[in-house]
Order: C-alpha cells, then structure tokens, then sequence
C-alpha cells in the first residue's frame, strides 16, 4: 500500500546508522523518514543494534532519537547500554535522547469495549516533538499483542502507527522477535516493507556467531550475504567482507624477511610490499621463529606490525624469541608490535575475522602475522577456514599491508597438506621441513613458490642460532643431500683429504728432485769418464807426435850428418809439418 | 437516593467512587465511552461518585504519567486497588464488575 506513493525518480534518501559496517552494507544506511524491521529470536541483539542506531544518532550525526521500550525499564535499558560504553543518561539529560516505557499488563486491564491506540500515538508524538526527534525505536512493538487480546484492533492500529511514522517523517527501527514460519511472531513485516534485517544467533560446535542478513531493502543495492557481527566495548560492528573485484595496487616496493640469506634466495630482497606469504612445515621446524624474525625486522625498519597468535600467549613469544637473539619487548615499548594472543575457540571464526579487522583498523600496521592458520581449523572446516583467509588476504591486500601465515603441516606430503587448500591465494610460499638422516633431525627450507620474481630452487639447510636464523648451503655430495653434522663431517673429510694431497704431492716432489739428483750425477760421471777417455785419446795422439817429431829430427839430424844437402830444405819442412 | 445504591453489598453507602476518565478529543470512541460512563454512574453511583474526564490531547504529559496505551481508559483511583477499564465501555456488566459493583 506504500509504495504505490512512492513514484517518484530521485534516489532513496538513507539515514547512517554509525554503526560499524552496516552503513556499508546498507550502502549509506537505513531508508531515511521509513521504518525499518530488525527482527530475530531472543538475545540477538535487536535492543542493542536500535539501541546504537538512536544513540550514534544522536552523539555522531546530530539526530535526536526517542526509543520507546515495551520490554525494558528505562533505568535497566541505561544500565544494559552503559556495558557498551554509551552514557544514555547523559544523553537523556541533554535532550538528545527520550527514553519512554511502554508498560502494559493484561491482568491490570478490563477490556470493555471498543478501543484504539491513540494513547501511543499521543506519547510518541509528545516525545518526538519535545526533543525534535528524527530517528524512532519501537522495542518490542509486538508486546502489545500479549498486553491486549483484541488483535484486530491492534493490527489495524499498528498498519495506521507505521503510516503515521511515515507521514511524521522520522527513521525508525521497528523490532520483532523471531517467529516460527515468519520472520516475526505476529506478521509485522507485512507492515513494514522497506527494510528488514534479520540477526541470528548461531551457535556451532559450541561456538556462537551472530550473523545479519538484509531480508529486503526497497529501492536500494544492498549486499545479500549473511555477515558475521560482533557486540563489544564499542558497540557493534558489522563485518562487510568480501570485496569482489581483485581492485588492490600491486607494490613493487620490496621488504627484507629480516634473514639476510633467505633475502639472497629472494632475488637479494626479499617479499614484495603488500603481499601475502605461507610458510608451512612440519612441527618444530621453526615457524613461529621465521615469523617473528619477520616481524622484529619490520619494526626495526620502523614499520607497525601486529602479530596474531593463536597458539603461543605473548610473554610465552617474548620469552621464546629472546632464545634466539630477537628483542621483541623493546618493540611493544616503542608502540611498534602489537602481540594479540587468543585462543582460537574463543570465538568462532568469523567472529575472529571481525577482531582482526578491528584491531587492523585501530592499529593500522604494515605488516601482519597470523600464527598458526591450521590452529583454527578446530573452529570450522577447512573450506570456512579458506573462505575467512579469503576474506582476510582481500582486506589487507587492499590496505597494502604484508601478511605472513604460519600453517602446521601433518605430514611431509605436500599434496596432502591442509595449506595447500590456501596456497593458491598466497603470493609467496616457503616450506621448511625435516631432513631426517644419521640419527637426527635437520631443517631444510626451500622456495615452492614466490610470484613475480626470481628466486632460489635450491633447498637451503635452516639453523637457528643464538643470534638469529641463518641459512646455509646444503651439501650435495655422492650420496645425496647432507645437513647438520653429516654435512660438517663431509666438510671436515674435504679438509683432511687436502691436507693429506698436499703432503703427497710434496712427497712425489721430492722424490722427482732427487732422481734429477741422480741422474745430474750419472751424467757428471760419464762426463767424467768420457773426459778420461779422451784425455787418454790425446795423450796417446801427443806421444805418438812426440815421438814422430823425434824420430823426424832424429832422421834429419843422420841426413844432415851425412851430407848436409838439405840444409836450406830443413826449415820448409819443419814449418809445413807444423 | 438509597433506594437506588441499595444494591451495591459489602460496601459501605457512603464510599465515594474517584473515576478518571482518559479520551481523545471528539473520537467516535470517546464520546460513546463519556455517554456509557455517565449512565452507569448515574444508575448505579449516583451521587457517590467523581468522575474526571481528560482530554489526553489537551494534557500529553499525563499519556506519560498515567501509562496510557489504548483509549479510551477509565482509572478507578477509589475505593480498594485501582482498576484500568479499557475500551468504550459499552460492556455493562464488565464494567460493573471492574469498578467492583455487584448487581
């Protein structure tokens, strides 16, 4: 019967309810001067999201509200409200806020005849015009179906109050407990036809999630999902998860892992800004210490970093890195690192999703650790687990903020690894197992994948120091890979081996030098002989002169005896013989 | 005058009845409630009674103090616990019986 009014083309004016995230969902809020259904079973937090919705308005958005209780005294309603932090008296007192209860009890009353609902309709109307109200609560308008036994009356009456509302130009939020078949006991959404909201309260394996659906938004884009709400100090906040399009700014700005040798592996600088990055490995492969050296070193670079543990409380962490020559405390100090330790079954996982969120926004960090993931697989199946990180990874790529999870592995099989359900949502993911051999349990890291750049395929031996992780080469030798102290064993036989070369080469050396020696000697010998010889040679040659040179003169000397004829002939011949 | 209140047992004659009637302007219900509420007092009250008629549009404020839901209401403040009549009063005996009148 509305809507038939409502011709005309100009967008649908929406009044924000400041509470968290439902703007968002509602795409600005609640339709502005219509009345609007909250509906769902006891103990949702119909109250309380009417509550906020007349108390943001009145404190945020300079709307005077009137909330009109049907259930709730006027003092128990501040009390309850002061447990969020909102000052109803306060309020009340500076004519921001009309608080009016509505008491009705069938025993007290005679019902004699024919009757209406002007009454109510004088006191909203007195206390809407007193404060100058824009913004009306009805909880629960529905009790009046118990105060009174004429319903027709009171469905006609209350089709003419919603109308009234309507004409009186106020936004109002019109609550209703959950009925059986229909959203509400006594049929009101058939009266209220703009905007229903529905909250639930649910509770699976123990743990208690309360969720809010937009039922139906009349002439509005509204998201359609169920989305998780949480009720705190602050109030309540609705969680707007999932952002469709993939829109984030990929960085190409590059973050160090804070251990220099898993940098060099990363193509010398380590996890692009903004990225997400899984590490797994088995138990005690050293995780939670790859984790912390990231985020010690992001808060040394003078980043924000808040680090989630679902496994380790933060003294315990504290304490725990401090073994391995980190210092996180100075870090809490300096308002760097901000450690949330909470067991995952404290809630159920979208509700966790809603804390991170929260703290996120508060704190506004660069980097976030989540540690581990698999913890949370207590809380929900793998595929919730998965479509929370979804959610997660979206959120925080947009914001530009690093993350790093931790993800226990059951076995050494990849495939069979529960991470590997997120695996293809991570930008980055390393793996660090146990390379069991002689009798002990080494750590072996290696890159499965890093998108977007060059990176190491070899697998790395990981140790952990007292200063800190340290990757080194592994030894790959004839039989197969060695770490720990095979690896310092191959290496020390390497030395031994060379030292033992050298004295064999020296040795062979020697022994060269002295052959040479020998044979130097063999030849000075022969030398020797052959000189003997020779010397012989000659002295045989001189002789052998000596005594034809004796007996030529000998014969010259008879010649010249005998007749001295060849006495000028004689120097001729002495000369040519020389 | 007794002979007419002669009816009304365990009361005392002389106890006066303080009626408060609650109606809403010139409303069809008001005006039936005012003419039935004045003729059962008059037959069975008669002069025993005070009966205050508000216009709750004239006074809101008093929507406030009084509780007031559904109109019309009439308030029986005396004698005994106080007794809300909702409605036109059109319901003769219901209406006795809620002021406490036996017949």
């Amino acid at each position: 019967m509305e809507q038939i009014k409502q011709t005309k083309p100009s967008h649908l004016a929406k009044t924000p309810t400041g509470i968290t995230g439902l703007d968002e969902i509602t795409n600005g809020g609640l339709p502005k001067g219509r009345p609007t259904l909250i509906c769902g079973s006891a103990g949702c937090g119909k109250t309380l999201m009417s509550m906020e919705f007349i108390v943001r308005g009145a404190t945020e958005f300079d709307e005077p509200g009137v909330f009109m209780a049907f259930e709730e005294k006027a003092d128990e309603l501040s009390v309850n409200t002061l447990s969020l932090g909102f000052d109803l008296d306060r309020l009340v007192q500076e004519k921001k806020i009309r608080v009016d209860y509505v008491h009705i009890d069938r025993s007290e009353i005679e019902e004699t005849g024919e009757y209406d609902l002007d009454g109510l309709f004088i006191r909203l109307s007195y206390a809407i015009d007193s404060i100058g109200a824009k913004r009306v609560v009805l909880d629960t308008i529905e009790n009046l179906f118990s105060g009174l036994t004429n319903e027709s009356i009171i469905r006609a009456e209350l089709r003419r109050l919603f109308q009234w509302l309507k004409d009186k130009g106020v936004t109002a939020i019109i609550t209703g407990e959950r009925g059986k078949d229909t959203l509400t006991r006594q049929g009101l959404e058939e009266y209220v036809s703009d905007c229903v909201i529905l909250l639930e309260h649910r509770v699976k394996h123990q743990i208690s999630t309360r969720m809010l659906r937009i039922v139906k938004y009349r002439g509005s884009l509204h998201g359609t999902n169920e989305y998780p709400f949480l009720i705190d100090s602050d109030g309540i906040s609705v969680l707007p998860v999932t952002s469709l399009s993939q829109g984030h700014e990929a960085s190409s700005e590059r973050v160090s892992t804070g251990v220099k040798s898993l940098d060099d592996m990363l193509d010398g600088k380590g996890f692009y800004r903004g990225s997400s990055i899984l590490i797994s490995g088995t138990a005690g492969t050293g995780k939670t210490s790859i984790a912390t050296t990231f985020a010690a070193g992001a808060c040394e670079r003078g980043e924000k970093c808040i680090y989630f543990s679902f496994e380790e409380s933060e003294s315990q962490i504290l304490r725990n890195t401090k073994s391995i020559g980190l210092d996180l405390e100075k870090h809490i100090q300096s308002g760097l690192l901000e450690i949330c330790a909470s067991r995952p079954t404290l809630y159920g996982l979208e509700m966790h999703l809603v804390d991170i969120h929260k703290r996120i926004k508060a704190f506004k960090p660069d980097t976030v650790i989540v540690d581990p993931i698999t913890n949370l697989i207590t809380i929900g199946s793998i595929n919730e687990v998965k479509s929370m990180l979804i959610r997660l990874i979206s959120f925080l790529q947009d914001q530009q903020v690093t993350v790093m999870f931790t993800a226990l592995a059951l076995n050494n099989i990849v495939q069979e690894q529960t991470d590997e359900t997120i695996s293809s949502l991570v930008d980055a993911w390393l793996l660090v197992r146990d390379i069991e051999s002689n009798g002990e349990r080494n750590r072996g890291m290696y890159i499965m994948k890093s998108r977007g750049m060059k990176h190491s395929n070899q697998v790395r031996e990981f140790v952990i120091t007292d200063n800190g992780l340290e990757l080194v080469d592994v030894y790959l030798g004839p039989n197969g890979i060695l770490t720990g102290s095979a690896r310092e064993e191959q290496v020390l036989q390497e030395h031994a081996g060379e030292v033992l070369k050298g004295y064999q080469m020296s040795a062979k050396d020697k022994e060269v030098l002295r052959k040479r020696n020998i044979l130097e000697a063999k030849i000075a010998n022969l030398k020797a002989e052959f000189e003997s010889v020779e010397e012989e040679l000659n002295r045989v040659y001189t002789e052998e002169r000596i005594k034809k040179d004796a007996t030529e003169s000998n014969r010259r000397e008879i010649t010249s005896r005998r007749g001295g004829l060849s006495g000028t002939v004689d120097p001729e011949e002495n000369n040519m013989e020389e | 005058m007794l002979k007419e209140t002669g009816n009304i047992l365990n009361r005392p004659d002389n106890e006066e009845f303080v009626l408060r009637l609650f109606i809403t302007g010139a409303s069809p219900n008001s005006a039936r409630a005012i003419s039935n509420i004045r003729k059962i007092c008059e037959l069975h009250l008669k002069n025993r009674y005070s009966l205050e008629i508000i216009d709750v549009y004239q006074q809101p404020e008093r929507a406030l103090v009084e509780q007031l839901v559904a109109l019309p209401l009439l308030i029986k403040k005396a004698p005994g616990p106080e007794r809300r009549l909702l409605g036109d009063l059109s319901d003769e005996k219901k209406v006795l019986k809620g002021l406490g009148i036996v017949i």
